[in-house]
């Protein structure tokens, strides 16, 4: 199965739509609910880090029957420095994106603590993508 | 203690209970950052903050957190509503302040997840 989402850059009334769709299908499949919850955290921290640091984004979802692979492309500034992103702590969020509860630094880590595979690659001012796969067993 | 509970010992208002009023709530996490509420693995618990907006209710609804409890008379919009009850969350509303409410249902026997 393959989905994909849409998602806006700087337009918080809409962070997490993808996510919660994506969840939606796992809760339809019966996946486990805790690892339902380890993948929905991941995409949606991602999601989010695209709505407060990108331009505009989209989410390819992959699902097959041992895991799923989701890919978040988006149009933004880029990531300079990808091992420093990945520090907790490490924010450049914007002081609106900390008036919604954002902006700790902490999203790419918990991205990585809660997927089994993660890759990023980013290239500064064309844009960035996060990989992240997980496996059902 | 059950939900209804910690209504009635705050004398909170209960903004949409979608049927979770009965349930028992054990455990308590407080925080108005969304960031350290994506980073914790239990969900059996209430969410005590001081931040109303739709990523409040989206960050439980992804962490399958289904009780919020909102202080310090923040303003609940109906889109958190409609979000809420999409997700099966009960969104309840106190008064008073964030230290004053976690002072109070510690004393109640509410535990901290860490
Ligand atoms: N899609 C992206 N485009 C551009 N920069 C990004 C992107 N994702 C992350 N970053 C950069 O990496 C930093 C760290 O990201 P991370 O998700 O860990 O923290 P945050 O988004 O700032 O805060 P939090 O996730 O805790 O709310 C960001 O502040 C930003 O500088
Ligand atoms: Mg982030």
């Amino acid at each position: 199965m393959e989905f994909n989402f849409n998602i806006e850059g700087g337009n918080f009334s809409h962070a997490g739509a993808a996510s919660s769709e994506v969840k939606k299908v796992l809760k339809q499949l019966n996946v486990d609910v805790s690892l339902i919850k380890r993948i929905v955290v991941a995409l949606y921290e991602a999601e989010v880090n695209v709505v407060a640091h990108a331009y505009e984004g989209m989410m390819k979802v992959v699902l097959s029957s041992d895991f799923i692979e989701v890919t978040i492309t988006d149009r933004g500034p880029g990531i300079p420095d990808i091992s420093l992103a990945m520090k907790e702590g490490y924010s450049t969020a914007s002081p609106q994106v900390r008036e919604m509860g954002f902006g700790a630094g902490m999203g790419l880590p918990n991205i990585k603590k809660n997927c089994d595979k993660l890759e990023i690659v980013s290239k500064v001012n064309e844009g960035t993508t996060v990989k992240m796969t997980t496996f059902f067993s | 203690m059950t939900l209804k509970e910690i209504v009635s010992l705050l004398q909170a208002e209960v903004i949409c209970e979608n049927n979770h009023l009965d349930k028992t709530v054990k455990y308590a996490f407080a925080a108005d950052l969304m960031s350290d509420v994506l980073r914790l693995d239990t969900s059996e618990m209430i969410l005590i903050t001081g931040l109303a907006n739709l990523q409040t209710i989206r960050t439980a609804e992804m962490s399958d957190i289904s009780y919020i409890l909102f202080v310090r008379d923040k303003q609940i919009s109906p889109e958190m509503v409609e979000l809420a009850k999409e997700s099966n969350i009960a969104l309840i509303q106190c008064k008073q302040s964030m230290f004053r409410v976690c002072g109070e249902l510690y004393i109640a026997g509410l535990k901290p997840i860490y």
